[in-house]
């Protein structure tokens, strides 16, 4: 397979509110029209509170499908209510229903249904949107429906555009804000990431999950470098993270001070760059540049 | 009483105050508390109880019997999770894109599916004096968190009988794993703070909530590093705010040394003071 021109960063934490979002925001600030944003925390996300996107495209995203119970054709058997692992099958007063929250769309009671009353509808699951941003990036971003399922179909879905947008556009990088956690909506923005971007702070919780984060990316083989937050809120773990950094061959990119700043350039719907007499500036700049020398 | 605590936006205090209203309450009353943020829990690196046993947390998938399959390729046609691809020779089975749906299952016409527990992850239980704990821990590479914390919230219904207070750790977010740990729950806390990623993840959970009518109030964390919306948006919204933390370089540094913060943090006791009085007197009355 021909490698592919563009590269994809990937940030993401394990632990949530370390800075994901402010962070990458600061590096799309400095990376102006190179590259195009995606914000893959899909039932979260927050980038377009800092970046101001005027929506250019927004299309419906459907994912998988909900059983639907033709209540003409139903003969109040109940065997679909005894297949349903999900307990998705309501009785009602004329006939059996389906309780849409609870369904998996698996279609279990479609192929056992003696009438053939119940059929597979397309579920809505959220809408994706292409934006551009007040710094002019595209930015592919979408929102889950409440309480959605297939995020990781969503997370994937935004970054299939994202990756068109860059080959039509001729631009160089992928930036991605990815999800919390370890699960599905993770694993699907690490497919096809070129370099992972872990944002840490020194907390015995936050290093905990930096450590089940980055044996996650390990699977899946990606280069990796780390960024440290709030780095003097605790000496003793900062320490101790840079210790298995070293050890796991992860580059440190920064560490960045703990400061309100951040939330304060967050209340105007700005990046932290953007603040007047900001201190970050040379560790930011620092570390955009070593993640663009990674890619190379 | 089962209480929920969760969070659209991750990182605004979920497990600061699970653990520690857990162990405040559990000076008079018996509390259970529950870790159900499955891909990361860490609630137990605050508590540091006893471990009294550890069950592996499973989920069933069909586990291909060569003997007795006929390789007509239904399995195939019934999965829509893309979990069985059935070849000329052999049927391949992805056990992490699996639902446990059971259909391949039980309409296999040679019974060459049947459905054997796989392991996805752990549930421990630890517990010393008024003070249960129960973590769920997903195994780093899967990809489902709710069959896990279906099978610790099952767990610990069966383990908490006389316990006044059950509290759930939920995941961050606002889809189906955060669903899934506030759904047996009386009541919702939902932790948010005063800035814009904080009210913007927050009006999510309310949507996602209300869609379902639960029952659920709002702590507003970190009070004074941001601005008022989050206080109008919820009494435009007529939504309680149960009570106020402010914001604080001491329980930031408590919270990374993994020690309980109440004992040192006067505000933050007569927070947990106001949360149990709401929830004893005025929950179930708006």
């Amino acid at each position: 397979m021909m490698p592919s021109p563009v590269k994809e960063v990937v940030v993401i934490s394990g632990k949530g509110g370390t800075g994901k979002t402010s962070l990458t925001a600061a590096f799309a600030f400095l990376a102006q029209e190179d590259i195009v944003l995606a914000d893959c925390d899909v039932d979260a996300p927050d980038m377009h509170l800092l970046m101001n996107p005027r929506v250019e495209m927004e299309q419906d995203f459907y994912s998988g499908w909900q059983a639907e119970i033709d209540c003409l054709k139903c003969s109040n058997c109940g065997k679909c209510q005894e297949v349903c692992r999900f307990s998705a099958i309501i009785q009602s007063n004329e006939c059996f229903s389906i309780d849409a929250d609870e369904c998996e769309g698996c279609g279990y009671c479609s192929f056992i249904c003696p009438e053939q009353a119940i059929q597979l509808i397309p579920r809505l699951s959220g809408q994706f949107r292409v934006s551009r941003t007040r710094f002019q990036h595209k930015l592919v971003h979408a929102n889950l429906d409440p309480g959605g399922e297939n995020s990781g179909k969503l997370v994937n879905q935004v970054k299939q555009v994202a990756a068109r947008i860059a080959r039509e556009d001729s631009k160089k990088i992928i930036l991605v804000d990815g999800a919390p956690g370890i699960g599905c909506p993770v694993i699907s923005s690490l497919t096809g990431a070129d370099l992972v971007v872990l944002v840490t702070e020194p907390s015995l919780s936050a290093f905990h999950d930096l450590q089940r984060v980055f044996n996650l990316v390990n699977q899946f083989r990606i280069k990796t470098a780390c960024l440290i937050n709030k780095a003097d809120l605790n000496s003793d773990i900062s320490t101790k993270i840079k210790a298995f950094l070293a050890e796991n061959s992860i580059l440190l990119l920064a560490e960045l001070a703990y400061n309100t700043a951040f939330t304060a350039a967050m209340l105007k719907g700005h990046c932290i760059l953007e603040e007047e007499n900001t201190s970050f500036q040379p560790a930011i700049l620092e570390a955009w540049n070593k993640i663009i020398s990674l890619l190379n | 009483m089962k209480i929920a605590i969760a969070s659209g936006k991750g990182g605004t205090g979920k497990t600061t105050l699970s653990v520690n209203l857990a162990s405040w309450l559990a000076l008079q009353d018996k509390v259970v508390l529950v870790d159900l943020d499955t891909e990361e829990p860490n609630s137990g690196i605050f508590l540091k109880l006893p471990l009294i046993r550890s069950i592996i947390g499973v989920k069933p998938v069909p586990v291909w019997q060569s003997d007795n399959c006929l390789h007509c390729g239904k399995c195939q046609g019934y999965c829509q999770f893309h979990a069985i691809i059935s070849l000329p020779s052999e049927v391949l089975v992805f056990p992490k894109l699996c639902h446990s749906c059971y259909a391949c299952s039980e309409l296999c016409p040679a019974s060459a599916l049947p459905m054997l527990n796989e392991k996805i992850g752990k549930i421990d239980h630890f517990a010393r004096e008024n003070l249960t704990f129960i973590e769920g821990k997903l195994d780093v590479g899967q990809e489902m968190a709710v069959p896990l914390i279906k099978q610790a919230i099952t767990y610990t219904e069966s383990q908490s009988v006389n316990s006044e207070w059950l509290i759930f750790d939920s995941p961050p977010g606002n889809a189906c794993p955060m669903i899934e740990a506030t759904k047996v729950a009386d009541f919702i806390i939902l932790i948010s703070e005063p800035t814009p990623f904080g009210l913007y993840d927050l009006s999510l959970s309310v949507q996602s909530l209300r869609k379902l009518n639960r029952n659920f109030g709002v702590v507003i964390n970190r009070e004074g590093i941001g601005n008022s919306d989050l206080e109008r948006y919820c009494l435009d919204e007529d939504i309680p705010v149960i009570a106020r933390i402010p914001q604080s370089r001491l329980i930031a540094e408590s919270y990374s040394a993994g020690k309980l913060v109440y004992h040192e943090d006067n505000d933050f006791l007569s927070s947990l003071k106001q949360i149990k009085d709401f929830l004893q007197n005025d929950a179930f009355s708006c």
